[in-house]
């Protein structure tokens, strides 16, 4: 079984027909499958990002299987799995903040917008200009609410009318009317959920084209977590969103895509959210899902 | 089974060794209170003493500082602005520099040049300084002569300002680092995931995130220079005047000190009690800043959790 069955260059009919064949040729070769039933109503959607064999490595240690996906464009795609088993490895390989750690390395290709953003030109921080993320811990930076909104904008460069975009910002993010009155306190005055909305605000003012969420809820009490997850939905009307979540119900709900990965970082399916949590390819993302495992 | 007999005369914990063990301790953290109002007992008495001979509204305003020679004058501005010329000297190379090294350090090295240059740096803070001051003597006002085109004499306030600037590098980019340090990674990725450089992490995040722990370090090694005693001795003279030159040679406090110190005064003359005074002007300025850096991290407390 190898990784180039090409399943993902055209994302049709035929790829899930392709897949499954695949799965029939050889039914025991399962854990080394590539990507279960890359399916359904993917016609007429368009990619934003797409993985090639894209693998990543810690020093020698293999983190991330090789992943094929296409992930399209205004929607929420949720990305599930236990613990360890590679899901925020593989959202943060797509905005290269994997960089940042010294051992890290990655293999194949990841396409945004049909560029490898491992190519030789291509310039991380602009990369991340394009792709916004929001992360597991509400992180504003201890400077007032205006000043954290603001703060993407001025760096790049996008300061026209400051002020209407630092409000825009906040009312997508649903939060304009709680802080409207307050914008010059400081952010750490905040409660978390209004933390974790103000960081959303943050990445999306200088209107990224993707955004991606690393457990955006998951330090969140129940109350807030429920605004985000609306938020998120909303959010899928302009953006592409990326989202890992340990919370397989929370992937139910919001997302409209999901890849499973399971324990030695494989992406095991990928697909419409419904068909995953109902009738999943593979056994082991049922047994997943319906918690025998994980 | 019956239960234990918890009383203090059955548990055999000596109670009169723990009290005198407590007492030790705080005879030594009592030692350091001792000292310092001790000092300031043995300044303020002999200050009273020269207060007696000397008019303070003089000492304070009169611009001639001459308490060992004749015509005796004792005015001390003299000697303040000598150390203000090194402080702010020294401060002007200092600060650039050592926040640089810290930036460097915190943010843009790699972990296996960082460790190679901060025990580096910790060295260079641990040599003797009058070590500094051969080195100032022998080497920076030497350079000095050749590269400009000014007449330096061999004792200057720029060598003297050169080397305590030096000297006081490691304090500013050793504590400055460690309050870059202690900023939360997740600061620096939520600038990162928004596009920023990372000159914009350093400068627009981390920097203002530890502006406490970095101000602080910058008074702090402002109160050393203004204490530093040997190395401009050696490299700045022993000539209190005023002079807007920095390739003069100048008078510290400290070096004043330094001077009555080594010569014959004799006790109890006024010469010998303006050390006092002297000494007092400059306990109160090194407490001034210290106080400085009190409030400065009270008023600008690392907010991030």
């Amino acid at each position: 079984m190898s990784d180039d069955t090409s399943m993902n260059e055209t994302p049709t009919i035929e790829t899930h027909t392709e897949a499954k064949s695949t799965d029939d040729r050889s039914p025991a070769s399962e854990a080394d499958a590539d990507v279960a039933g890359m399916d359904d109503q993917s016609i007429g959607e368009e990619t934003v990002i797409e993985a090639r064999d894209l693998s990543v490595f810690y020093g020698d240690e293999r983190a991330l299987q090789p992943v094929n996906v296409e992930i399209p464009d205004r929607q929420v795609t949720a990305i599930i799995g236990p613990s360890g088993c590679g899901k925020s490895t593989f959202l943060r390989s797509i905005n290269r903040m994997n960089d940042m750690i010294d051992v890290a390395r990655v293999d194949g290709e990841l396409l945004f917008r049909d560029t490898n953003v491992y190519g030789e030109a291509v310039d991380p921080v602009a990369l991340r200009r394009a792709i916004g993320m929001v992360f597991q811990k509400p992180n504003p930076f201890p400077k007032s609410i205006y000043d954290n909104v603001a703060y993407g904008l001025r760096i790049q460069g996008k300061d026209d009318d400051l002020d209407e975009q630092v409000e825009s910002a906040l009312r997508r993010a649903a939060l304009w009317d709680e802080v409207s009155d307050r914008l010059g306190e400081s952010a750490l005055d905040m409660s978390g959920g209004q933390q974790q909305r103000l960081c959303i605000a943050r990445a999306i003012a200088p209107d990224p084209e993707v955004i991606l969420m690393d457990e955006p809820a998951s330090a969140l009490d129940p109350v807030a977590t429920s605004q985000i997850e609306d938020l998120i939905e909303e959010l899928a009307r302009d953006y592409t969103v990326v989202i890992v979540t340990h919370n397989m119900q929370q992937a139910a709900r919001i997302s409209d895509k999901t890849m499973v990965f399971l324990t030695g970082g494989e992406l095991v399916e990928f697909g419409d959210t419904s068909r995953i949590f109902e009738n999943p390819d593979n056994q082991r993302v049922e047994d997943y899902i319906t918690g025998k495992f994980g | 089974m019956t239960a234990a007999d918890l009383t203090r005369d059955a548990s055999g914990i000596d109670g009169a060794k723990q009290r005198a063990i407590r007492g030790i301790f705080f005879a030594c953290a009592f030692l350091s209170v001792l000292t310092t109002l001790g000092i300031v007992v043995v300044l303020l008495e002999g200050s009273v003493d020269f207060f007696r001979d000397v008019s303070f509204v003089a000492f304070l305003t009169g611009t001639e500082w001459s308490p060992l020679i004749e015509p005796r004058e004792y005015g001390v501005l003299p000697l303040v602005w000598g150390t203000l010329v090194i402080t702010v000297g020294s401060a002007m190379i200092a600060i650039p520099v050592g926040t640089a090294t810290a930036i460097y350090l915190s943010e843009y090295a790699e972990p296996r040049v960082r460790s190679t240059i901060k025990p580096i740096l910790e060295i260079l803070a641990g040599i003797p300084t009058i070590v500094y001051g051969f080195f100032a003597l022998s080497f920076i006002t030497p350079q000095l002569q050749r590269f400009l085109p000014y007449d330096i004499g061999t004792f200057n306030a720029a060598a003297g300002a050169i080397v305590v600037g030096i000297m006081i590098i490691p304090m500013v980019s050793s504590l400055s680092e460690d309050a870059m340090h202690a900023v939360p990674d997740d600061l620096r990725e939520a600038a990162y995931g928004l596009g920023a450089t990372r000159f914009e992490v350093s400068t627009g995040v981390v920097l203002p995130a530890s502006l406490s722990g970095i101000l602080a370090s910058y008074v702090l090694a402002l109160s050393r220079a203004i204490g530093e005693t040997m190395a401009v001795t050696l490299a700045a003279g022993m000539a209190p005047q005023f002079t807007t030159s920095p390739f003069e040679p100048i008078q510290t406090m400290t070096a004043y000190m330094v001077q009555v110190g080594i010569s014959d005064v004799s006790i109890g003359s006024v010469g010998y009690q303006s050390l006092f005074a002297v000494g007092m002007t400059l306990f109160v300025m090194t407490l001034g800043m210290n106080l400085c850096s009190l409030w400065i991290r009270s008023r600008y407390r690392e907010e991030y959790r």
